[in-house]
């Protein structure tokens, strides 16, 4: 690692003020990502601002209509959490299924959305439910949040501090997991809401992508079967050691087809 | 650019002065000579770091010791009563749990917390729990047996 400062706000104000003043300063939530940027030098801040101390990026809420997800809010909370399994019990489900205990003990919503990774899996969730991404200075929609390969909206210096969820008639999740990273080869989240249907894959591409085909299919009818013939094309699907872009195109009906399933069947 | 850090590491109180970068790893086995919690991989992926930071699993080398300002630290060292092995630490030399040993620390953490939160495991259940520590002897099928056993005694 580099050599970089260190400051634990207690506020965001002040985490926000710190991240504006320091040129090339980076927020740090569980550092599940971060700190093995590091160490790789992949990542190279002059200071790090941790968010670890900010009680207003905490806590979860279930309102109404809307499930409300601090930046802070931890994997393993929202695995567990009540109002998660009341609202929208596969946001839980995805949340347990993310790499291992101790990644789940550490990272965080905001950190695995500021990251993008492309085979992360909130992201799916976010955009296959049209969440609502809160940051110190506005309201980001989630069709506008994922921009590319590890890139967002969010701009310099700009905190996310929580994650609007609208409540879905019903949703899930299915992810064909990498055997040792548990990230996603593909995953699919599918959600059938307010006269609308999400299809989000993960994994498959540089970057998060709803499969507008699919969305309309089951918008006429929420079957898995009515997905049996759609095929997004491999061409700029990721091609790598561990999965051809073929291989991944089809893999996306697979996940899509067992996330309506168990839509379906409420699992 | 030291950072003073105050943690309680198994009960007692500690303050450094720290170079921001120090992992809670480096923390604890350079400067507090707790070597039982090892070194696997150091890239997050092994879990031979694993120890309890405010009752929670994590990988000491994917954490900045700062990052467990004023927290609790349970390492290996802290699990045994007196001279007494823990049920769990019994558990895994009765069931021929490790080989060589090294993965067993981070082990006997994770496993620690499995088991608080289901005092029951299924042989999936720890299977699954224990997704995050890599053993490059065992074949894990004595763990199994070690962490149902250790679960069975924990409740005695
Ligand atoms: C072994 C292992 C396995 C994993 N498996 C999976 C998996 O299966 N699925 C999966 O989805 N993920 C997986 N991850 C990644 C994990 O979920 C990370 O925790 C997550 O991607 C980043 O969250 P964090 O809180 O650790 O963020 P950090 O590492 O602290 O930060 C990541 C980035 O986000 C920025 N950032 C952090 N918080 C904010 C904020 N509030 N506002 C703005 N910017 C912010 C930081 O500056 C940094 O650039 C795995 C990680 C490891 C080490
Ligand atoms: S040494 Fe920490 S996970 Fe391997
Ligand atoms: S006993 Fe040797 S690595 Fe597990």
């Amino acid at each position: 690692m580099r050599a970089f400062d260190y400051h634990r706000p207690a506020t965001l104000k002040e985490a926000a003020s710190l991240l504006r003043k320091n040129e090339n300063a980076r927020a740090l939530s569980g550092g599940q990502s971060l700190i093995p940027a590091l160490k790789l030098r992949l990542a190279a801040p002059a200071a790090l601002v941790d968010l670890g101390a900010i009680e207003e990026l905490r806590g979860i809420k279930l309102d109404g209509a809307v499930l409300t997800v601090g930046a802070m809010v931890r994997h393993s909370e929202v695995a567990t959490s009540r109002d998660v399994a009341i609202g929208i019990p596969a946001l839980a489900r995805l949340a347990e299924d993310i790499g291992d205990r101790q990644v789940r003990n550490m990272g965080t919503l905001g950190g695995a959305l500021a990251n993008n990774d492309p085979a992360a899996d909130y992201p799916a969730a976010v955009l296959g439910l049209g969440a609502t991404i809160h940051t110190n200075k506005r309201a980001i929609a989630a069709d506008k949040f994922f921009l590319g390969l590890y890139e967002t909206a969010l701009k310099r210096g700009e905190i996310i501090t929580s994650v609007a969820f609208p409540l879905p008639k019903r949703a899930a999740y299915a992810k064909f997991a990498n055997p040792a990273s548990r990230f996603a080869l593909v995953g699919v989240f599918v959600s059938e809401g307010a006269g609308s249907v999400r299809v989000a894959v993960t994994g498959a591409a540089p970057c998060v992508f709803r499969a507008k085909d699919m969305e309309k299919k089951l918008a006429a009818n929420f079957a898995p079967d009515v997905l049996a013939k759609v095929r997004v094309p491999p061409d700029g699907l990721n091609s790598d050691i561990h999965a051809s872009a073929e291989y991944r195109a089809h893999l996306i009906t697979v996940m899509a087809k067992r996330a309506v399933a168990a839509a379906v069947a409420g699992k | 650019m030291g950072i003073t850090v105050s943690m309680t590491v198994n009960g007692q109180a500690v303050t450094a002065e720290l170079d921001p970068r120090t992992l809670l790893v480096q923390f604890l086995r350079e400067y507090r000579q707790l070597t039982g919690t090892h070194v696997g991989c150091d890239t997050g992926q092994c879990g031979a770091c694993t120890v309890h930071l405010d009752g929670r699993a994590v990988k000491a080398c994917n954490i900045l010791a700062v990052q467990a300002q004023g927290a609790q630290i349970l390492t290996i060292e802290g699990v045994a009563a007196n001279s007494e092995l823990h049920p769990m630490q019994a558990a895994f030399r009765d069931h021929h749990g490790l080989q060589c040993g090294f993965c067993t620390p981070g082990m006997v953490m994770n496993a620690l917390e499995l088991v608080r939160k289901h005092p029951d495991p299924s042989e999936e259940t720890i299977r699954a729990g224990l997704d995050g520590n890599l053993c490059r002897c065992t074949g894990y099928h004595n763990i199994v047996k070690a962490v149902q056993a250790g679960a069975a005694a924990m409740k005695r």
